[in-house]
């Protein structure tokens, strides 16, 4: 009985996607004939500028369509700190050609090119000289979502910190019943057996790593409002963890690890294998941070590609094939969230655990 | 190429937030939450050695009372044993002792009937006698109530001496 309607069921579903197939191979010349209705000269869609600028940073934090937020804009110049919003320079088109707004501020001229604080000198003209002497610190869309992703994270922790005082001794309950295994799982899986006892002093430092590239993979791909930022497969945010972890790393190396580094096995190897193990040291947070960037980078690039066949090929039609393997991508792409959070983590714990470990 | 330049801005304020996100979680986040797991691993380990331990002094227990339920048992048959070889022996005793003595009372009532026969036999021996001696009187007073006869008598036995 259950089985029939089950059955059933995706009989019904399959005939609808057939039905639906059916009616966009009768009537093909519909979405060709709204397209040749619109009139005006069509500007050439480039999927490749849609997808870097969502890749990338910007200055305003897009909510619906055109609609943005303007987000503060902070510079250190040579001649002292600048401070206004971004909605004062934004770009702006002006029958499909972009427009440049300038604003005076305490010491130079700004406008903003491609997203870019540049300096404006008096006859309007970019001056990238001085340009170059400022320092653009704003709190960026990527630094809002920072923000909300470490809000989130203070709350969540914060909350299921109290409720294991609460409940000191139970089973966990809730969300902590929710993150407790992926805690023991980081100490269990990712700490003890990389680096044995010492495991101690480090989780802190693995915790915050794994959930922080957790919650930020995740985020990215919340396609709505608050989130799909492209937080972790910035390289900037990957950098600053892997020289995190370099510091980590080389701060707690044991006499064993430099020996290793400066004093290899055959003395006669000393040329080769110094300037070797030198590069090492720094290969490894290079490896982590590269790794990172390009797979969450490449993530949102497939899924964005794959949403921009719609347009290249203009028609509506080509919709559910998208939108099939954009499904099918996302599903891949919460694995790989969650993967490599746990590679950098499990990466990271294992570089710390060989700079500590004892000579065998 | 944009794309694989880190942009300062963001290096400083990622940094920023992770340092006070690091803080922050580890300090009011990580600590009690590593604490209070490891607490409750080291309770539920203890409560398991704990249960283990008392199910091994409880086999311990249950085989010490197998062994004195054994032990009683033993005990008990022993006892039981004891008391049938000595109630057996009583009684053989008894039995004994009620032989010897109905022998000794059968043998006094023998030797009691015996003298009794004696002094009954001694009665009548006397008492025949007795009678004997008056019948013989009585004969013997009625034959000599008749003179001749008397006189017959006397020459008879007169004859017999004669003849002797």
């Amino acid at each position: 009985m259950d089985n029939d309607s089950i059955l059933n069921l995706k009989l019904f579903r399959f005939s609808l996607i057939c039905a639906f197939f059916l009616l966009a191979g009768a009537f093909p010349k519909l979405a060709f004939s709204q397209e040749s209705t619109s009139g005006s000269p069509e500007k050439k869609f480039d999927p490749k500028d849609v997808i870097l600028e969502h890749i990338g940073d910007s200055h305003s934090w897009p909510v619906v369509g055109k609609i943005t937020l303007p987000l503060p804009v902070i510079l250190f110049t040579d001649k002292g700190l600048e401070l206004f919003s971004s909605a004062k320079i934004k770009e702006e088109e002006v029958n499909g050609e972009p427009q440049r707004k300038t604003y005076q501020g305490a010491h130079y001229t700004y406008t903003a090119e491609k997203d870019k604080i540049k300096v404006v000198d008096s006859s309007g003209n970019i001056d990238e000289a001085a340009s170059k002497k400022v320092w653009d610190f704003s709190i960026t869309r990527n630094v809002v979502s920072m923000f909300l992703a470490i809000a989130i994270l203070l709350v969540v922790f914060l909350n299921i910190a109290s409720s294991y005082k609460e409940r000191e001794g139970k089973a966990p309950k809730g969300l902590q019943s929710f993150l407790e295994p992926l805690i023991v799982f980081v100490r269990d899986d990712i700490a003890i057996p990389n680096m044995g006892i010492k495991y101690v002093r480090f989780m802190p430092l693995l915790l915050t790593i794994f959930f922080f590239i957790l919650i930020n993979n995740l985020l990215g791909m919340v396609t709505i409002f608050p989130g799909g930022y492209n937080l972790t497969g910035n390289i900037a945010v990957t950098a600053t963890l892997s020289v995190i972890i370099l510091f980590v790393v080389n701060l707690n190396g044991n006499k064993h690890y430099w020996k290793h580094i400066f004093m290899p096995d055959p003395w006669w190897l000393f040329p080769i294998m110094i300037p070797v193990e030198i590069v090492s040291i720094f290969s490894k947070p290079i490896a982590l941070m590269i790794r990172l960037f390009a797979n969450i980078t490449a993530g949102h690039i497939v899924i964005l590609s794959l949403i921009s066949l719609i347009f290249i090929f203009k028609t509506l039609w080509v919709s559910p094939v998208s939108i099939v393997f954009v499904v099918f991508m996302d599903a891949i792409e919460l694995l790989v969230a969650f993967l490599q959070a746990y590679i950098f983590t499990l990466l990271s714990s294992l570089f710390i655990g060989m700079a500590m470990e004892e000579h065998h | 190429m944009d794309l694989v330049t880190p942009n300062l801005g963001l290096v400083v304020w990622t940094t920023l937030c992770f340092a006070i996100l690091l803080f922050l979680l580890g300090k009011f986040a990580w600590k009690p939450i590593l604490a209070a797991i490891s607490e409750r691993e080291k309770s539920i380990e203890s409560a398991l050695a704990m249960a283990e331990a008392a199910k091994e002094e409880m086999s311990r227990l249950t085989s010490e009372n197998d062994e004195l339920l054994k032990q009683t048992r033993i005990e008990r048959d022993l006892i039981l044993r004891e008391a049938k070889q000595v109630k057996d022996h009583i009684i053989a005793e008894a039995k004994e002792v009620a032989n010897v003595e109905g022998t000794r009372m059968i043998e006094r009532a023998r030797l009691e009937i015996e003298n009794q026969k004696a002094i009954a036999m001694a009665d009548v021996k006397n008492q025949v006698a007795t009678l004997s001696i008056e019948i013989a009187e009585k004969i013997l007073r009625k034959q000599f109530e008749d003179q001749r006869k008397q006189d017959q008598l006397v020459a008879d036995l007169l004859k017999e001496v004669k003849l002797k």
